[in-house]
């Protein structure tokens, strides 16, 4: 790699980027956008969503379940009902979005086997509600059962050094306010960055093909990786722009707490962009259209990024199936990394393991993008 | 332009080589057995018409496509197994104008400086050098996009010249450009040739052939004539040429496919023009037959051929071989 070629690579970019209107609007608007569209639609508007309880045990473990939601500012409990045909017409005359169904063994199932289960029956007219409450109800549960854990531990006179860890994460996650921002800000934040830096990337080569200058292109001694490398460089920098813009937002706007470092941040987030910028500019080598490849990229980040990196539902909730599938997700690891950032103010040591996944998966992008890319017409 | 002069360095080593060439996209045959080459300082013109093959060739010499078989050697470096090799040692213009419209003229030269890694000290000066050249001093800052042909065919010259190639392959660089403008760029071209950079040019204009030292006539991705412009015109018709003017051409153009030693006889403007093997005796002999069906011409008289007519009576050669080959 020659630093003279990488530059010349770079600063092109740069200054196409600089005029080209519809790239900047993705790499600056965008951030802003989405955290004011998504930040408010994921916290406000889904606060005191009805639900309605029915109780068929009616004992203390059940009803200390029922004043987790109760005392949950997502949840306002709508009816206490006490007969099936009574909560169905509830959901059908629209009195709640969901309803949480405790069986009449729920205590017994508890004690003999450690575990037990609860109904949730969803208004499903309006999906996205009927998810994210959902979601909800899945954290509020899994709260409840920590404390359950905590408790049994306690009771057999456990060692409670061992147990704090996860005394302390379910308290970070799902603090006992549980305020859904600070839950899930930061995971938007990740959200932002794999859309927006896989997008971005999307359209280099595709539009160089595009516009009829890669013929030129690959005619110079310049090589795949100066070309890649040179190509990233602008948008990494963008992508720093983006990670501040968002910061910035989540700690001031929303004020979310910030417990880690600037370093721990900028580092991880670096780690993280190597990989979706990756992405995008394989996808814009493969794809050589602008259109396709930026489609290819938003559909190949937009699902797997919001319903499986777990950054709206717990990845712990999924089917184990799907949990399997999450391994693939690498936006997964970065929403790991930065709600421990945010939240715990965990520092590079304890994000070892994903840090560690999403290094082998930059490795794995970079060098098949590298190698994806021919100097070649046929 | 005072016409071709002879190549600068003549007796140097082939700067470009073709050796059985062939290039096939799935079935199809693109480029067909070509071998030829070109020495230093020569001006070597690929003339032939649309989907001959000429860019295709230009572009396995570029090492931009992988030969099907065949070798290509340029500046010494065998091309398939070497392209990145050969890159440093060549310009080229691709067909499709390929500089950056949203970049300005100064962005786009220091853009390719860079890719060639041109010596900072004479960056500058190389700028410099390829901005006179393409006539667009003081204009160093304007977007190239807002350009007109002429210019942007001359800044694609500066920038493919601008790390100093020995060798420059230019694909249909004046096409889509005014007269005057193309002929500037000739002389550009004989500039630098006469500096010893070889130069392989694809053009369909029949006019700019003239301008070369050399000429390949290609046509279904053979190789059909090469040979100087002078050349192609005594030899390439492989017999003499003679004009015919008359009142009815349709009366006369029937006779004269009957006539003793007239091997080929087509409409030219309001004239004919008569394929013969030997110009005296045609001369002598033509009026009489006609004579004797009654006709009259105005005036007989032998012409040298120009390239289009050589070109023309290649092809259709080249076509009955084929014809008869099949
Ligand atoms: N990449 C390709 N795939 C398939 N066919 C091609 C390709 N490039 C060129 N051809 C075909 O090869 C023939 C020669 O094309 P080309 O070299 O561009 O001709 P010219 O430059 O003389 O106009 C044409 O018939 C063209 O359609
Ligand atoms: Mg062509």
């Amino acid at each position: 790699m020659r630093f003279r070629r990488l530059r010349a690579i770079a600063l092109k970019e740069l200054l196409q980027i600089w005029r080209d209107p519809r790239s900047l609007m993705i790499a600056l608007l965008m951030p802003f956008t989405q955290m004011f569209l998504l930040g408010y639609g994921v916290t406000l508007d889904l606060k005191h969503i009805p639900v309605c309880t029915f109780d068929r045990e009616a004992s203390q473990n059940s009803q200390s379940l029922l004043k987790h939601f109760e005392a949950s500012s997502y949840f306002a409990i709508a009816r206490n009902v006490r007969t099936y045909p009574e909560l169905i017409s509830a959901i059908d005359r629209s009195d709640c979005k969901i309803a949480i169904v405790v069986p009449p063994d729920f205590s017994e199932r508890l004690n003999d086997t450690g575990t037990s289960s609860v109904q949730a029956i969803l208004d499903a007219t309006d999906d996205n509600t009927a998810n994210i409450a959902y979601g909800y109800a899945v954290a509020i549960v899994s709260g409840y059962s920590n404390d359950v854990a905590l408790d049994a531990l306690g009771r057999q006179g456990g060692e409670l050094q061992q147990i704090q860890p996860v005394a302390v994460q379910s308290r970070v996650w799902f603090n006992e306010d549980l305020d859904s921002r600070n839950f899930i800000i930061p995971g938007l934040v990740a959200v932002i960055m794999a859309l927006v830096g896989a997008q971005l990337t999307s359209l280099t080569i595709s539009r160089e093909w595009e516009r009829g200058t890669m013929e030129l292109l690959v005619s110079t001694p310049v090589t795949p990786s100066e070309v890649m490398v040179g190509k990233l460089a602008p948008y990494l920098a963008l992508g720093w722009i983006d990670a501040s813009f968002c910061l910035i937002i989540a700690t001031l706007w929303f004020g979310v707490p910030f417990r880690g470092t600037l370093f721990t941040l900028f580092a991880t987030t670096t780690l993280f962009l190597t990989v979706v910028l990756g992405i995008g500019y394989l996808l814009s080598v493969l794809i050589r259209s602008q259109i396709g490849a930026s489609q290819v990229a938003l559909l190949l980040t937009m699902l797997p990024t919001t319903l499986l990196s777990g950054y709206v539902f717990p990845i712990d909730q999924m089917p184990t199936i799907i949990q399997d599938i999450t391994y693939l997700v690498y936006s997964r690891y970065y929403v790991t990394i930065i709600k421990a950032i945010f939240l715990k103010g965990a520092g590079i040591a304890a994000l070892a393991v994903p840090i560690l996944f999403l290094l082998v998966y930059a490795a794995a992008v970079m060098t098949l993008a590298a190698r994806a890319f021919r100097k070649r017409l046929d | 332009m005072n016409g071709p002069a002879q190549p600068a360095q003549a007796g140097k080593i082939d700067q470009v080589v073709a050796e059985d060439l062939v290039k096939r996209f799935g079935n199809f045959v693109a480029v067909d057995h070509v071998s030829f080459r070109i020495a230093s300082g020569e001006i070597m013109g690929f003339l032939g018409p649309n989907g001959a093959g000429k860019s295709t060739i230009i572009r396995t010499l570029c090492g931009l496509l992988r030969p099907s078989s065949g070798r290509a050697i340029v500046a010494g470096i065998d091309v398939a197994r070497d392209p990145e090799g050969v890159r440093q040692h060549i310009g080229y213009m691709s067909q499709k104008f390929s500089l950056y419209r949203d970049l300005t003229v100064e962005e786009n030269l220091e853009f390719f400086g860079g890719i060639y890694s041109v010596p900072r000290a004479e960056l500058r000066e190389r700028m410099r050098f390829a901005i006179d050249m393409a006539g667009l001093a003081g204009r160093e800052q304007a977007m190239v996009g807002t350009l007109a042909g002429g210019w942007l065919q001359r800044l694609a010259l500066g920038c493919a010249v601008l790390h100093r190639p020995p060798i420059l392959f230019l694909d249909e660089p004046t096409s889509g450009v005014e007269p005057a403008s193309r002929r500037r760029f000739w002389d550009l071209i004989h500039n630098l040739a006469s500096e010893g950079v070889t130069v392989l040019v694809s053009t369909h204009y029949m006019e700019e052939a003239e301008y070369c030292h050399r000429i390949a006539l290609i046509n279904h991705g053979r190789l059909i004539a090469t040979g100087s412009p002078a050349k192609l015109k005594q030899t390439g018709i492989g017999g003499d040429l003679l004009l015919l003017e008359c009142d009815a051409l349709g009366p006369m153009l029937e006779a004269l496919q009957h006539a003793p030693n007239v091997r080929d006889c087509s409409v030219f403007g309001d004239a004919l023009h008569l394929l013969v093997d030997n110009a005296e005796k045609s001369l002598a002999e033509i009026p009489d037959f006609l004579a004797s069906k009654g006709l009259h011409p105005r005036r007989i008289s032998r012409i040298s051929p120009s390239l289009e007519d050589v070109f023309v009576q290649l092809i259709a050669a080249d076509v009955a071989a084929a014809g008869k080959a099949a």
